[in-house]
Formats: C-alpha cells, structure tokens, sequence
C-alpha cells in the first residue's frame, strides 16, 4: 500500500459509491422455503424463507453464528436441510433440491468462493482460474493426453475465457504468479475469478471482503458491482462490513440464531427494530 | 540506418513509406487477452487512413487540435498520426493528470475533439466539460464500463473507424491529398510542459524539427528496423514520444506497449528490447527492486554477488568501453557475466539492449556506473521538450559520468556569464502556444533557446550540467550550493526515495527526506519491527538512524570535493508523506518544486533552522479523484555528523 492509500485510509473516505445502476432486476431464480437445518441439537437454521431475484445482488447478514455460512452451504449443496424446499429456475421450469451435491449445483450454475480462500497454493493463478473452465471441458483424458485436435481447440477456447477473467479482474501482472506468493487482497480476487470462469448464473460469496484493508475493499466492491452489470450475474453474498452491504446490496437477508429476522432494501434493514436490536444489543 | 527520406518531410509520408516499404515488417504491438499482437506497417497506415477520413467526416480540419488522452496503446498513435494527416495538431496530455490539469490545455489550444483510452479518461472530460465549452466530440479506446454513458459527445473508437470507411468508400484519394498538402514546416505537435513553476506552456514542433533530431541521433547511433523499444512511459511526455513515435516513423523499428503498468517488467523481459530508455528514478526503482532481493537471497549468492559487483565497479565501464584492462581482470569479468551480470540483465530485461539512454533529470554517478558496469551501454542525453530532445549524447567508448557528452551534430551551444547555457538547433521549437512573452523570453532574436539550466563545455567539449541556474544558490559565506547535486546523491541510498535540500542564504544545508516504502518496509520486516503504514515507519527512530548515516556517508563524500565541502548536510527530517504530484509537489515527471516545497512547508524549514528537535505539522492532501483532506504530525528533527574538508585538511 502507498502512503497515499494510507492516508486514505485516516481520512474521511467512506466506502465505494455505487452509482445508480441501470440494471434490469428480474423474477425469482432461487426460492428458499421453511428452510430448517440441524446439526444434533444444534439448530443451525430455523424455518428461513427467502428468494433471490435475476441479476440482483442480495446480502444475507447477521451476527455471528448465525446461520449464514450454513445457509451458503445449503444453496450449493453441501448440506442437505432436514426440512424445506429450494427451487431453482431452469430454463422454462422449476428445479427442486433434494439432495444436490456440490458438483450438480456447479453444473446447474451456482459457483461460489470461500471465506478462507480455498485456492491450490503452488499453481499459478492462470492455472488456478483455468480449473474453474473444468465443467466446460469435453475432451476425454487420452485426447488431452495426446493434445489431439479437439483437446487443442478447447484448450485455447478455455485460455481466452481465462484471458478475458484475467482482464476483467485487472490481474495480468500476477498471471503467472504461484498463489502462495500473493498478498490476501489478490488472492481473494483470484478466487472471484475462478468462480466466474464457470460462467455461472448465480454466484456465492463467501465474506469477499473479510480481512481487506479499505482500498482493497473498494476495488472488491467495484468488481462485484461489474460482474453483476457486465454479465448480469445473480449475485448472493455474505458479509460483515455493513458500510459495504447496504451500498452495493438490491436486498438483504437478517439472520440471528438460525432464525429470520429482517428482509428487505437496505433502507428497509436500517429502519427495522429486530435487526438494530441483534446488532447493537438491546436491554431487558 | 535510415534510408534516403528526401521528400519524406511529415510523418504522415513517412507512415505511407514505411508501409510501402517494409509493409510486412511490424510496427507496433500490443499484448491483448495475453498474446503480443502485431500491426505491420501497412496495417498501422490503413488504420490511420481510415481514422483520419473518420476525424475528418466529423469536421475535424487543418490546424486543428486533437487531445489524446491515454497510456501507450496503438490506436491513441495511430490517432496522433490521423490527426497529423489532416493538419491537424496532436495533444498528447498525462494520462495520470488529474481532470482539473486537462482543463487548462484544452481551453488553451480550443480543442474540440479528443480520442480517449479508457472510462477513467472519460469521467475526467466530462468532469470538466462545462469548463470547456470547445469540447465536441470525444472518442473512447476501451468500451468497458461505458454502457451506461449517453452523453452526446461520447463516441466509441470503432464507430469513428465505421464512419472513416464510409468515408473512404465515398471519396478514396481523399486523406492521400491532405497528406500530399503538408509540409514539413508544419505542426506535427504540441506538448504541454510540466513546468516545475506556474501554468503549463504549450510547446509548438513542427514536422521538420521532430523529423531532424530524431534522424540525426539515429542515424549517430547506427538505429535500424530491426531494433524494438518497449513504450511504457507516458506518451505525453516529449522523450517517449520521440522513442515511439518520431523515430520508428524515421527508422521503420517496432514499438511494443505493455499490458498494463504493472507488467512492464514481465513485459519487458518477454519482448527483449534493443533500444532502452528510462529517465533515472525508474533505473533507481530497478536498482532498489535488485537491492530488496539481493538482501533476501542465501548467503552464498550475497557474496558472489557483492565480489562480483565490487568487480564490475572497478572494471565494468573500462571493459565495455574497450579501454585495456589486465588479462586476470577480464577473465575475472567474464567469469561474473557468466554468474552475475548475464542473468542479472536478464532479470531486468536488458539481455538484449544494444542502447540505452537515460535523461529527464540527471543521474547520479553511482547509479549510472552501476548499470554500465554489468554491461548495460547505458548513456546520457540532454535535452528538452523545447529542443525536439536531442542536444548532447554522450558518445560510445567516451562516456564520462558527469558530463553529457558533446553537442550531436546540428547544434550549437553558448554560454552567459551566469553559467546559462542558450542552444541553437534544426530541432528548436517555433513557439509556445498563444504566449508570445514566454516564448520571446525562452528564444531571442538571434534564435537561440535560453535553457535555464546551469553548466559549462569541459576539456573535451562534454557538457557539464550543473543545476538549474534559478537553484543554483550561495550559502551565507559565498560558496556553491547545488541543492540537485546533493539531493541526488541522497537518492542513490534504496531507502531515500526522494529529498529537498535548503541552502540559499543560509549558513549551513538542511533536507527533507522521503523514504523508499518498499525499501524500508523490507529493512523493518528483517528487523521484526511493526508498523502500521508510511507515517508510523517514517517517523521511528530506527529509521531516522539508518536515513541519518546515509546523509554522513554523503557528507563525507562532499567533504572530498573543495567547491562543495560547505554544502554538507547538517539536520534533515523526514517527511510524513510522500511527496507527490496530485498535491503539486513534484512535476509529473517527478521533478520537485522546489520553491512550492520551500513554501508550503515554510514552518518546517524554519524548524530545521531554529535548532528544535520535532515540529507540529498539519497538511492538506489531494487524492487521485480530486478530494482533499487533511492529515496532522510531529515530526522529528535529528542532526547529521559533519566531516573537515579534507582539502582543508590536507592544507593545515
């Protein structure tokens, strides 16, 4: 960081402003129902509803322990509830889980990152980005093997996308860096990158910006914003940092306890008695 | 060598020569998606054909200007050239400029059009839009981020390339005969100086003195087309201008730009240039960069490398200037270029660099011997934007350190009786733009460019550059004081990254010092010592300690040489920022304003004078969009041990 940065970081900058965004939101693609999920007699979430509209960004948040890392787990498969439904549009109809494991919610569109970055530390970050195109490749083993004609076409189809990722994300200068080496900041955004080359619907974040200093948050903000205009992904994150969540959220989700809590814009969240009591604590 | 050019007296007919010529050959290139990509010459000459009928659909018309606005990229060039084409004049304004600093050239030169790189060059056009009426019609490189704009004045890149073809679909000869009508004593550009005081001045070159520099200093230095330079300094600025614009147009050699600034090293070590230059502070990031992994490489590679460097010191320059030198030395050098000084250009991307040049600013003598003592045929050059660049080069096999070589041929040099050197030249600029006093006090009758700058021709005819006269001070007893002299010697430590020495009327030298973040940093990790960011380490007394024996090494240098023993460094303090261009401290090519300095840090130059030991200071700061803020400290100020002038000494 420069001492500029630095300075920025005392001062008064508040964090990124989104301007007006001139993005159509659409219909539900996700609906979660009565979703209730228990670890023993641990209740990890209690009866949550909620849906997820096309091509909005939506914010689940809330203390913690409160479910949202469970819920992220429930919308790409990892944990199956005990109770309730979520659907997932496709194409004309619906799509119920059942039980869904990571790699069938990968193929229907859902990529996610992690909040400890889960990235392969001694590869590249090309190579890196390169295994999320993994979906997306059809030829067989012997053919890639053997770098036979089709294996070569896809290879150089899959490194554009890759090229174009790497671009978009403004990372060129560390395309060939081993992962290990990067600073946090950049190994987060690696992750992103991953994740976007399955070209998903919908993305999961997963505290994107936990542990970033100021400026790298506003860089991470404005990606997040871009991937959501450029390629009108479906955007559902989990994160701490409020000032971040109600600038750049469509609608937030208020988990506390595995429980509900609050639903609603930004606005809306900020007005609502429940979740200024589970933050800020109330007195009995 | 450049080929018979007669005739060829803009480049525009330089651009068709070329593609008739060596269509083939590349031109320029470009690395896109990760992949270099290449124009041949033919391709870079349809391209500005077609822009140019563009330009010209859109009303653009002779002695017109066009702002261009961006990093090095192919198509902001090939817009330079349309424009030139057509008459028409060229802008180039710093991509880095913040958009209150664009406002000033735009409503100087009335510029109506520019051609843009990116969203961020947008956003600061039509932050000064209603300050610049004349603005019509902006154009865009990259499209990304811009869906949204509907302002009437933007454009894309590519719509501007539709509407030229339509054009030349309507009348093909049509930009052929513009080229044929221009001629040499046109204006091929303009570029706004940074000037280290008050408002930029528009400096007017026309086609013949850019094209006469560029093909006298090629043509000294045995340049080709098959040389290749890497453009990744601002193209607004005249000496990447003349290395990537007047003499590939003159040599028919390739650019390369860069993906972005932050893969210049990777970049530069993939295409391999030929032809280098770099202004100092970029050879002293390298040399810092070189330093910080040395420090942290095994014990063994520490001492060879430091064996073989003290070497190359004492040898390097001799041997790649063909001088003798004893047969156990030179095996001994061969050996190191083997170990050391091969792989350590390669790392810098210089393996295949047959010429480097360095200029701006003046280089301190141990940086430059560093480079060419591995090998590295680097050289300096004086000049200015006023000059077309080229006035002295220091000659192969007669490099002298602290000179910058003789006159290039063309030139004329003359002296005042303060020191100023005055220069005549093909090269001169015709004027600066719509202000007569500036330029009637910059160029007399007789036509001879007044520089400003201090010096003299030594034994040899080399010039000696000394400061700048309006700098150039006495200390209270009399004796020179040279504050750049000291303050590059400063700079040559990895961990000062820039200073400001005070002098003038005074009876002793005191300094600001910035320290070099990434240089400290490292030092601090090693020794264990946290710190939170800039401020917190420029202000620890550890670091006051290093930067204090730093400053005692250069007093005891000074102390060596009887002109400048009283200028020695008695107390510094460092600065708890950097400084910066955005807060108007340095030029924008990191030249210090001095008097700015002197004058917005007034209460800390008394400080350093009235013998205190720390100083409260607050200051405004400016950020890259233009806010400001303010940011409050006590700085400490320590004492620097002074040495007896060894001359003196040697007297007594």
């Amino acid at each position: 960081m420069t001492a500029d940065a630095a300075f920025a970081v005392q001062a008064q900058v508040a964090a990124a402003q989104p301007q007006g965004l001139a993005r159509a939101v659409g219909e539900p693609i996700l609906v979660v129902e009565n979703v209730s999920l228990a670890f023993g007699g641990v209740k990890a979430l209690q009866d949550v509803s909620f849906d997820v509209r096309e091509r909005e960004i939506r914010a689940i948040i809330g203390p913690n322990g409160a479910g949202k890392s469970s819920m992220l787990n429930v919308l790409n498969g990892v944990y199956h509830p005990q109770a309730g439904t979520i659907r997932l549009r496709v194409g004309e109809g619906w799509r119920e889980f059942h039980d869904m494991d990571p790699h069938e919610a990968a193929r229907l569109g859902i990529a996610r990152t992690f909040q400890n970055i889960a990235l392969f530390k001694g590869m590249t970050v090309l190579d890196n980005i390169m295994t999320g195109r993994n979906l997306k490749m059809r030829a067989s083993f012997v053919e890639q093997a053997l770098w036979l004609p089709r294996a070569r076409r896809e290879e150089y189809e899959h490194r554009r996308a890759v090229e174009e990722i790497i671009d978009f994300l403004e990372i060129q200068h560390i395309r060939k860096t081993p992962v290990g080496r990067l600073p946090y900041g950049l190994q987060k955004r690696v992750e992103l990158a991953r994740a976007l080359a399955a070209e998903p619907r919908i993305l999961l974040l997963d505290e994107p910006m936990a542990g970033m200093n100021l400026e790298e948050k506003q860089d991470m903000c404005r990606f997040i914003l871009d991937v959501n205009e450029q390629f009108g992904t479906t955007i559902v994150l989990i994160e701490h940092d409020m000032g971040v969540v109600m600038d750049i959220s469509d609608r937030v989700v208020v988990l506390d306890y595995g429980r509900k809590i609050g639903d609603g814009t930004p606005e809306e969240i900020r007005r609502n008695q429940a979740v200024i009591d589970a933050y800020l604590g109330v007195s009995h | 060598m450049p080929e018979k050019l007669d005739g060829l007296d803009t480049f525009p007919k330089l651009l068709l020569y070329h593609a008739r010529e060596r269509g083939e050959r590349p031109a320029v290139r470009e690395k896109a998606l990760g992949i270099w990509q290449t124009w041949t010459w033919r391709q870079y000459a349809d391209e500005v054909r077609v822009l140019a009928a563009g330009l010209a659909a859109a009303g653009f018309a002779r002695g017109d200007h066009l702002a261009i606005v961006g990093d090095n990229r192919p198509r902001l060039y090939a817009a330079m050239c349309a424009a030139q084409c057509l008459g028409g004049i060229p802008v180039p304004l710093y991509q880095d400029a913040v958009a209150a600093e664009m406002a000033f050239p735009i409503q100087n030169a009335e510029i109506a059009f520019a051609v843009v790189e990116d969203q961020e060059q947008v956003d600061k056009l039509l932050e000064i839009l209603p300050r610049c009426p004349t603005l019509r019609r902006i154009w865009y490189d990259d499209p990304r981020g811009m869906r949204h704009y509907a302002q009437r004045e933007l454009a894309p890149y590519e719509r501007l390339l539709q509407e030229g073809r339509a054009a030349n679909a309507r009348d093909p000869g049509f930009v052929e005969t513009e080229i044929a009508k221009g001629s040499g004593e046109d204006t091929a550009a303009m570029f706004f100086t940074s000037g280290t005081t008050g408002n930029p001045k528009g400096v007017v070159l026309t086609h013949r003195a850019l094209i006469d520099r560029a093909r006298v200093a090629a043509e000294m230095e045995g340049l080709s087309d098959r040389d290749v330079v890497l453009a990744y300094l601002p193209p607004a600025w005249i000496g990447q201008n003349i290395f990537s614009y007047a003499q590939p147009f003159v040599t028919g050699y390739c650019i390369c730009c860069p993906e972005s600034a932050e893969t210049v090293m990777t970049d530069m070590r993939e295409i391999g240039p030929t032809y280098y230059f770099a202004p100092p502070r970029v050879l002293e990031a390298l040399l810092t960069q070189v330093s910080i992994r040395m420090e942290d490489a095994g014990r063994v590679k520490r001492a060879l490398y430091e064996y073989f460097m003290a070497l190359a010191q004492r040898v390097g320059g001799a041997i790649l200037e063909g001088r003798p030198v004893g047969l156990a030395d030179r095996l001994r050098y061969w050996l190191g270029d083997l170990l050391v000084y091969g792989p350590l250009r390669n790392v810098l991307g210089m393996s295949r660099v047959r010429l480097a040049y360095t200029a701006g600013e003046a280089i301190g003598p141990d940086l430059f011997k560093f480079y060419r003592s591995i090998g590295i045929n680097l050289k300096q050059l004086y000049g200015s934007t006023e000059t077309s660049v080229f006035v002295c080069v220091q000659p192969d096999g007669a490099v002298k350190p602290d000179t910058v070589g003789p006159p290039v041929a063309g030139v004329e040099l003359k002296f005042t009786p303060e020191r100023e050197l005055l220069i005549r030249s093909p090269g001169l600029f015709k004027e600066y733009y719509k202000n007569p006093q500036a330029t009637l006090e910059a160029k007399d009758a007789e036509g001879w460019f007044h520089t400003g700058d201090a010096g003299y021709l030594d034994a040899d005819g080399h010039l000696k550059i000394i400061d700048r006269v309006k700098d150039v001070g006495r200390l209270a007893d009399g004796t020179l004081f040279a504050p750049k002299y000291l303050e590059n010697k400063l700079k040559f430590f990895p961990y000062i990254k820039e200073a400001v020495c005070f002098g003038h009327g005074r009876d002793r030298v005191c300094a600001f010092v910035n320290i070099d973040m990434e240089a400290v940093g490292n030092w601090a990790e090693k020794r264990n010592m946290p710190y939170s960011g800039y401020v917190d380490l420029a202000s620890r007394d550890e670091v006051y300690e290093l930067v204090r024996e730093c400053i005692e090494r250069v007093n005891a240098d000074l102390a060596a040489e009887p002109e400048l023993a009283n200028s020695q460094i008695h107390r510094f303090l460092i600065l708890h920022k950097e400084l910066d261009a955005d807060d108007e401290e340095l030029t924008r090519t990191r030249k210090v304003r001095r008097r700015f300095i002197a004058e917005k840090y007034a209460p800390l130059v008394e400080a350093l004078y009235s013998g205190r030991d720390s100083v409260h200071v607050e200051a405004r700061v400016r950020y890259e969009d233009g806010r400001t803020g303010t940011i409050s400290a006590d700085l400490k100020i320590r004492d620097a041990k002074t040495f007896a002038p060894a001359a003196a000494k040697r007297a007594a």
